[in-house]
Order: structure tokens, then C-alpha cells, then sequence
């Protein structure tokens, strides 16, 4: 019989009980056909981590179990979108945005084919599995790729409504999505839109742009030092592709500084997206990058690693204090 | 037992139809003045027994929800393909003519989006089989009714992502799934088996749980009456693989089995001297 979890276990669960945010996939998914739309799913042995399971129970028909084959899986959602549906397909987001990636390029992105990739427990919240299961590049990668949507919801609730609007988005979508316990951050009532980035407020001093799982610890960040008295601001940009360049610009104009934070790489990801548009259009603020400082992560409890890597509230509290 | 016997006539034109392949080949290469020659050369016979005999398909109509469907792994053979889908109505000839000039749909390699009658986009090898392992996949979910052919290079045998999908099909019983092996025994760095051996190919695609049939890529008359009673069977309860036994460089003596020729250009000279060696071969 297992012993209960403990908190200093990868799969600590008692973050959030309520509404673990992988869980809404197969929810969403069983919701969407329902409503009509040429949904299929399928997984690379990981029904249980993403929740498909569940999806599957309830539509077994319109499920395929593709065992440990992720290029072979997105080859053939490619192939399975030529037919009219909308397929869904999921496993680590190391998998998914490296391992399938020439796949992803060639016959998703550049075949046009409505695919929506599931690429989970990204980052680095696959703890002490190690820098194999860890995805810190997959931002970068699939950003490169023509014609692919990046979408990096921060909770259950915002992913729950990003998947709907991707039910009749045109564009192949890759989806990062942390390992399923994030905190929750948003009310179920609210509404997200794909390409359109969520701003919790703009500082004078700083604006946190950030993404994912770090969008919880940089909300908390924005809280404590605006009650230090510091004008801090925040913009969850949960889709770095096509990334929103006047909530960017905005902040850029208004902020002294804008920190960017995420789990991953600095290079390539959610930072460089900022950078680049801030270096073409110049605005008074500087910038400074934050998230794993271009080296292969280490071996912890996810927790552990959030606080090694100063991706936990108090981590970027500390670097965005650092900046006001 | 259905009837898979040809017709004289049917023969006269599946013949007739793989030396158009053939010689279509030549004109095109000469317009890009470099191409895959032999590639084509090796399953001319495959492309006219799947296009005008056995593939269950409407002229003029490329995006007929319940055509069968055809992919490549091996889609430097394309300039083989585009001949046919022109001759079948998907698009309009003249678009042969600028053959891989600046702007054109049609390059070494074939392109879902561009040429009208692509059933999937190709190029980079071992991703076929997967495509149409979803096709299938995706033709079950929808209750479509239509088979999809996947040539595959020999080659390609040595991609892993084709035995993840060769796992798939037979897991999965994927009967409307055929795989058709141009077996013609050479890649760029020379015979097949030399660089990484593949055989014995039947008893791999076997042990995979596949229905394996082998025969003679170049014989019509086999070829098409083997791929009738494969598309005809709906009892196997599997996926089936043709391996064909074919040669690189087919019909043209100075290429056949000569590796150099996998990618070239012809003189206009050699390619006159080729037109003469296909028309001098039948087809007639």
C-alpha cells in the first residue's frame, strides 16, 4: 500500500484540489463534441498524466491510444485532420516540442492541418524525472515554426477557455501546459482569447510579462511590492504566438522596466518574443529576462526547483525587487 | 471470388500509361534540368496500376471525400505523379510545363497545398505510413469507407518512425491500410543493404503483424491483379504490405542499377536516347 504523498513529492497535489488544470482537457474535449465539433484525441501512453483517459471512457471511438510513438502520433493527427476532424493529441512537452518537432513542421505547420498539440508537464515540473523530462526549449522551437499558435495558459480555468476558442481557431495550435496543479488564478467566468494577452495592470516602475505556471508567482510578486509602495504591473501573456505587440508596447511605453518570466530557456522563449518587438520599436523601458538561465536544469522536487530557479513568488519578488 | 483478371485492353493501357510516366519523367527533368529519373523509372507501373486500374477515384474531382487516398514516402518520385494527376483532371496541364520554375506548385517534392490531387504533402522520409495510419484512423471516426495506399521507398525502411506505424496499423487493424515497398534496392550512398540492411523485408513486416505479399513491380499484369484481390479483401482483419520487386533506372539499360542516376540531369542527347529506349519497350 502506498504511503501518503508528502509534500516534498513530485506529485504533491494539495496545491490546488480543486481545479487541476490538466484535467479540464478531457472535460473541454468531451464539452466540445458534445457541441458538435469533429473532435478526436488521442496519446502517446500518457492517458492517465493528461487526463484522456477520461475522454476516452466516454468516446473510445473517437480516441486513439498510440502507445510510446510521438512522432508517429502527430504524423497521424496530420493525417487525421485531412479527413475533417479536429484532432487533439498530448504527451510531455519535451516530446512534443522536440522530440516531434520536424514532424510538427512538416506535416502540421507547413501541411496547414488544424492540429492542436498537447505538449504537458512542461518546464521543469516533471522534477526529479530529470533534464529528459524537462522541457525548457519547447517555446523556442515552436515559435520558429510558421504558422503555429504558441498558447501557454497559466490555470485550469484559462486553459478550459482557450480550448474552446481553439475548437474553431484556423491555425495549428501548440499548447504548454504545466503538469496539472497549478494554482488557481482565474474565476471560471472569465473569458480568454487566443492572441489576446490578459493585463492585470500596467506599472510605472515594472511590468512582469510572464506566462505559464510563473504567471502565479509573479501575480504574487506584483501584490508584495505594490504594497511596498512600488506601481507594479502584470501582463499574463498566454499566447506567445502571434504574440500580442501592443500589450507589449504598451507596457513598454508606460513601465520603467519590463521583467519577462518563464519557465524556460531566457533564450528563445516568451523573453526573446519581447525583446524582439521592444528592439524594433523603441520605448523608453529596459528589459530583463528571467527563467532558466540557458543550462540544463536540476534534479528536485518541483517545488524545490521553482524556488532554486527563482520561479516561485518569493524568487521573482526578489528579482523584480531588484528592478524597482 | 471477385474479379481480378485484366482486361487485354486493360493491360494495352496500364502500359501504355507507365511509359507516359516514363516519358513525362524525361520532359520534366529536362525543364528543371535535374531530377530523380530512376526513382520514377523503378514504380512507373505502380503509379499506373494505383491511378488507372485499382485506386477507387473520380477525374476532376481531387477532393471527392470517398477517393482512396495515395501518399509517398518516397516523394522525390513526384515528378512521376504530376504527370498523372494533370492527365485525371485534378489541374490544368499546362502547369507541367513550368515544372519547378519560380512560383510553380510543383517541385521535387509534392505539395498537399499547392497541386490539387496531393492526398498529403511529402519529402521528409518515414512520415508517410504515419499519415495514413491517421487517414485510416480518421476515415473509421467519420465513417468513410476508402482505403489509403502508401508507397514506401526501400530505404525508408531504415526511418523508425515507419515501424511505429507499422505497429500502429497492425494494433490497431488497419486493413484499409496498404503498404506497396518499391523495392528497388538502391539509396543515394548505394545498394540498400550495403548501407543498412533491410532484409529479409516479408518476414519483418510479418513479425509486425502485417498481410505481406511480394511481386514483380514491373509486371502489370501481377502487380494490378495482386492489388485488386489486396483492395478487394475485406476479410484479412489486417494491414497489407506489397513488397515490390523493382529496378532502379527501369527501361533505360544505362541506369538501370547504376546509383549515380538517383539524381541527375540527362544530355539532350542521352535524354533522346532515352525516349527512344522507353517507346522501343512497349507501352505500344
Amino acid at each position: 500500500m502506498n504511503a501518503p504523498l508528502s509534500p516534498d513529492s513530485w506529485q504533491y497535489r494539495e496545491l490546488n484540489k480543486r481545479a487541476p488544470s490538466l484535467s479540464v482537457l478531457s472535460d473541454t474535449l468531451i464539452e466540445l463534441v458534445q457541441a458538435g465539433h469533429p473532435i478526436a484525441a488521442g496519446t502517446a501512453d500518457l492517458q492517465h498524466s493528461n487526463g484522456l483517459v477520461r475522454f476516452a471512457r466516454v468516446y473510445p471511438d473517437r480516441f486513439v491510444q498510440f502507445g510510446i510513438s510521438e512522432q508517429n502520433m502527430v504524423s497521424a493527427a496530420a493525417g487525421m485532420a485531412t479527413v475533417g476532424l479536429i484532432p487533439y493529441v498530448a504527451t510531455f512537452a519535451s516530446y512534443m516540442g522536440l522530440l516531434a518537432c520536424e514532424q510538427i513542421r512538416m506535416d502540421v505547420a507547413y501541411c496547414g492541418q488544424p492540429v492542436r498539440l498537447i505538449g504537458h508537464h512542461t518546464g521543469i515540473s516533471l522534477g526529479f524525472y530529470g533534464t529528459s523530462h524537462h522541457a525548457t526549449e519547447d517555446i523556442s522551437t515552436m515559435r520558429a515554426i510558421a504558422g503555429l499558435a504558441v498558447v501557454s495558459p497559466c490555470d485550469g480555468a484559462q486553459f478550459a477557455q482557450l480550448l474552446r476558442h481553439s475548437a474553431t481557431y484556423r491555425d495549428p495550435i501548440y499548447f504548454r501546459i504545466g503538469r496539472g496543479h497549478d494554482p488557481v488564478i482565474y474565476d471560471k467566468s472569465e473569458t480568454f482569447e487566443i492572441g489576446k494577452a490578459q493585463v492585470h495592470g500596467i506599472g510605472r516602475d515594472l511590468t512582469i510579462i510572464a506566462c505559464g505556471y510563473a504567471v502565479h508567482g509573479a501575480k504574487a510578486a506584483m501584490e508584495a511590492l505594490n504594497a511596498k509602495g512600488h506601481s507594479v504591473g502584470l501582463i499574463d501573456m498566454h499566447t506567445i504566438k502571434p504574440l500580442d505587440e501592443d500589450a507589449v508596447l504598451e507596457a513598454a511605453r508606460t513601465s520603467s522596466t519590463i521583467l519577462t518570466v518563464e519557465e524556460h530557456n531566457i533564450l528563445g522563449g516568451l523573453g526573446s518574443a519581447v525583446a524582439e518587438i521592444m528592439a524594433e520599436n523603441p520605448a523608453k523601458a529596459r528589459l530583463k529576462r528571467h527563467g532558466i538561465y540557458d543550462e540544463f536544469s536540476l534534479i528536485a522536487p518541483p517545488i524545490h526547483l521553482y524556488g532554486h530557479y527563482k520561479l516561485d513568488a518569493a524568487g521573482i519578488e526578489e528579482i523584480a525587487g531588484a528592478l524597482v | 471470388m471477385e474479379n481480378t483478371r485484366l482486361s487485354k485492353e486493360r493491360i494495352g493501357l496500364l502500359e501504355e500509361r507507365a511509359q507516359f510516366v516514363r516519358l513525362e519523367t524525361l520532359r520534366l527533368i529536362s525543364i528543371a534540368k535535374v531530377g530523380h529519373y530512376s526513382s520514377v523509372f523503378s514504380c512507373a507501373e505502380i503509379f499506373a496500376a494505383l491511378y488507372y486500374d485499382v485506386m477507387n477515384i473520380r477525374r476532376g474531382e481531387p477532393g471527392w471525400e470517398g477517393r482512396d487516398r495515395f501518399l509517398m514516402g518516397k516523394g522525390h518520385a513526384a515528378v512521376g505523379l504530376f504527370p498523372i494527376l494533370a492527365d485525371l483532371g485534378f489541374f490544368d496541364r499546362s502547369w507541367l510545363d513550368d515544372y519547378t520554375r519560380l512560383g510553380s506548385p510543383l517541385g521535387d517534392h509534392p505539395d498537399m497545398r499547392k497541386v490539387p490531387g496531393v492526398d498529403f504533402s511529402s519529402g521528409s522520409i518515414g512520415h508517410a505510413l504515419s499519415n495514413g495510419v491517421g487517414m485510416v484512423h480518421g476515415a473509421r471516426m467519420r465513417g468513410l469507407r476508402f482505403d489509403v495506399f502508401v508507397m514506401l521507398g526501400d530505404g525508408e525502411m531504415q526511418e523508425g518512425q515507419v515501424w511505429e506505424a507499422a505497429l500502429n496499423a497492425s494494433s490497431h487493424g488497419l486493413s484499409n491500410l496498404i503498404a506497396i515497398i518499391d523495392r528497388n534496392g538502391y539509396q543515394l550512398d548505394g545498394k540498400v543493404d550495403d548501407v543498412i540492411a533491410v532484409e529479409p523485408l516479408d518476414e519483418k513486416w510479418r513479425a509486425f503483424g502485417w498481410e505481406v505479399h511480394e511481386v514483380d513491380g514491373h509486371d502489370v499484369v501481377a502487380l494490378t491483379e495482386l492489388l485488386r484481390r489486396v483492395k478487394a479483401d475485406k476479410t484479412r482483419g489486417k494491414p497489407c504490405c506489397v513488397i515490390a520487386r523493382t529496378l532502379k533506372g527501369k527501361g533505360i539499360d544505362f541506369m538501370e542499377n547504376e546509383p549515380g542516376w538517383h539524381l541527375g540531369y540527362l544530355s539532350p542527347e542521352d535524354t533522346q536516347r532515352a525516349r527512344q529506349a522507353i517507346l522501343a519497350q512497349g507501352g505500344q
